[in-house]
């Protein structure tokens, strides 16, 4: 379902004198259908741009990034939306939403824009909001002045709206607590059993061992890290 | 899938200036597409050459019209063109004053494109108007009132449904939250939004206003000096511009 071929990344920074900062070489990966694949290296090892290289959010230098057989590092604009809408997730760790839109369509929008029903669509929102005990008396509410923990897990409901075929999670349980923890890990498990594949970046050790199929060392891919 | 719109190698000069040059692209349907480069660019010049109001010196705006299928704007007889801008084509303006007509009710200048479509039963008019009011969240016992008694922030709801109300299928935008305070600017944002995506309009925005551009628009266009330095996905050309120009315009923003 997803799958890197020899990957490279660098940053050309065209203002600070052209310097050329390559952040990642020959970064290959797989993952199948029912599977997660949790990214491990240290910080700044680019576990993070690997997946944004994922998403089609930084452009990967050479090699290929095959996403339900779409190649995201040539692909045109219209063709990595289209991804995005039916089959590529991204939970990431931030909440970026427009301002004065009530959380509840914020978590409905991903259903909205594939045509599903306005109605069903809040339902399953609301469903969600509820699971990860986003109090209802905020639905209406833009989620831009809630507490960084709530935001978070707006995000996440967000993220779990749609029955993506494939998933990017980064740092899903992070700053959670037990409870919330113990629903966004029911979730993971439910959309790897529904036959979604997953990568992730997870800090967590234990949430890494319960739900992540095997391991991959991006510091393998970093220039001038690999052992 | 044909394009909506497909521009071909579009110049523009004014004298020895260059307006813009080599602009190519396609637009599909749904899609919204944002231009974004600093004053004296070429952004706004590409944008007139592409609602037809700027005559290019060279190139084609070939559009995808309900009846006949591609044609090319360019070429396009006077008449045809005109018929196009108050059916399929909507305009906005930065100032809402360019794009309505002050004099004139609130209900009658919605009012107003219905009839140039041949609309022609009052009731029926002043209901389309009434309900598009609200759509843009203006109160109904506005509608006689003129757009001169209207806030800024209205009378740009007021121009945004006056183009929207005949259910065009292609919006060009210039600047249409320039010169709006922020609390306006993002309820304006949300209502294009929701527009954009309810009608399933494509749309062409012009803005320098790099937040505006990652709310509202799926690709975006890099210009300077009248080139096209940088183009693709929205998030991609903002979080790892590849280009000089837009690495420093990216790292301008400043941070609230």
């Amino acid at each position: 379902m997803i799958e890197l071929r020899n990957v490279s990344k660098s940053f050309t920074l065209h203002n600070q004198g052209g310097a050329v900062i390559p952040v990642m070489r020959g970064a290959t990966l797989k993952v199948a259908p029912g599977e997660c694949v949790a990214l491990t290296g240290a910080s700044g090892a680019g576990k993070s741009t690997l997946m944004r290289v994922i998403y089609g959010n930084y452009l990967a230098a050479s090699g290929q990034v095959l996403v339900g057989g779409l190649d995201v590092a040539r692909a045109e604009p219209r063709e990595i939306l289209a991804l995005r809408r039916k089959t590529l997730g991204y939970v990431s760790q931030f909440l970026r939403v427009v301002p004065r839109v009530p959380t509840l369509e914020v978590v409905a929008e991903p259903l909205l824009v594939i045509g599903c029903d306005r109605q069903a669509a809040l339902d399953k929102a609301a469903t969600l909001l509820a699971r990860l005990n986003i109090p209802e008396r905020l639905w209406t509410l833009s989620p831009t002045t809630f507490s960084g923990g709530e935001q978070q897990r707006v995000n996440i409901a967000r993220g779990f709206a749609h029955d993506y075929p494939a998933m990017l999670l980064d740092e899903p349980t992070a700053s959670l607590d037990a409870q919330n923890r113990e629903t966004v890990l029911a979730l993971i498990e439910e959309a790897k059993s529904r036959g979604a594949a997953i990568v992730g970046i997870f800090h967590d050790v234990d949430a890494r061992e319960r739900i992540c199929d095997h391991e991959v060392d991006v510091s393998d891919f970093t220039p001038g890290m690999a052992a | 899938m044909t394009p909506l719109l497909s521009v071909q190698d579009i110049r523009k000069t004014y004298g020895a200036r260059v307006g813009c040059t080599g602009v190519n692209f396609d637009l599909y349907p749904g899609e919204v597409m944002g231009i974004v480069g600093e004053s004296g660019s070429g952004k706004s010049t590409l944008l007139n050459c592409l609602a037809g109001h700027l005559e290019p010196d060279m190139g084609r705006v070939v559009f995808d019209t309900r009846a006949d299928g591609p044609v090319d704007t360019v070429t396009m007889s006077e008449p045809e063109r005109r018929k196009l801008g108050r059916t399929d084509w909507a305009f906005v303006h930065q100032h809402a004053r360019d794009g309505l007509r002050m004099s004139v009710s609130a209900g009658g200048n919605i009012g107003e494109r219905l009839m140039a479509v041949g609309e022609r039963h009052y009731g029926a008019i002043r209901e389309r108007a009434v309900d598009w009011l609200g759509r843009v969240e203006i109160s109904e016992t506005r509608v006689d009132d003129r757009p001169t008694d209207f806030s800024g922030g209205m009378q740009q709801r007021l121009q945004i449904a006056r183009n929207l109300v005949t259910g065009p299928r292609l919006v060009f935008m210039d600047e249409p939250t320039g010169g709006l305070d922020v609390s306006v600017q993002a309820r304006l944002l949300d209502l294009l939004r929701g527009l954009v995506r309810e009608m399933g309009l494509s749309a062409i925005i012009v803005t320098h206003d790099l937040a505006v551009v990652r709310l509202l628009a799926d690709r975006l266009m890099v210009m300077k000096d009248g080139h096209v330095v940088e183009s693709g996905l929205t998030d991609q050309v903002l979080d790892d511009p590849q280009h000089a120009y837009t690495q420093l315009l990216v790292s301008s923003v400043l941070q609230v």
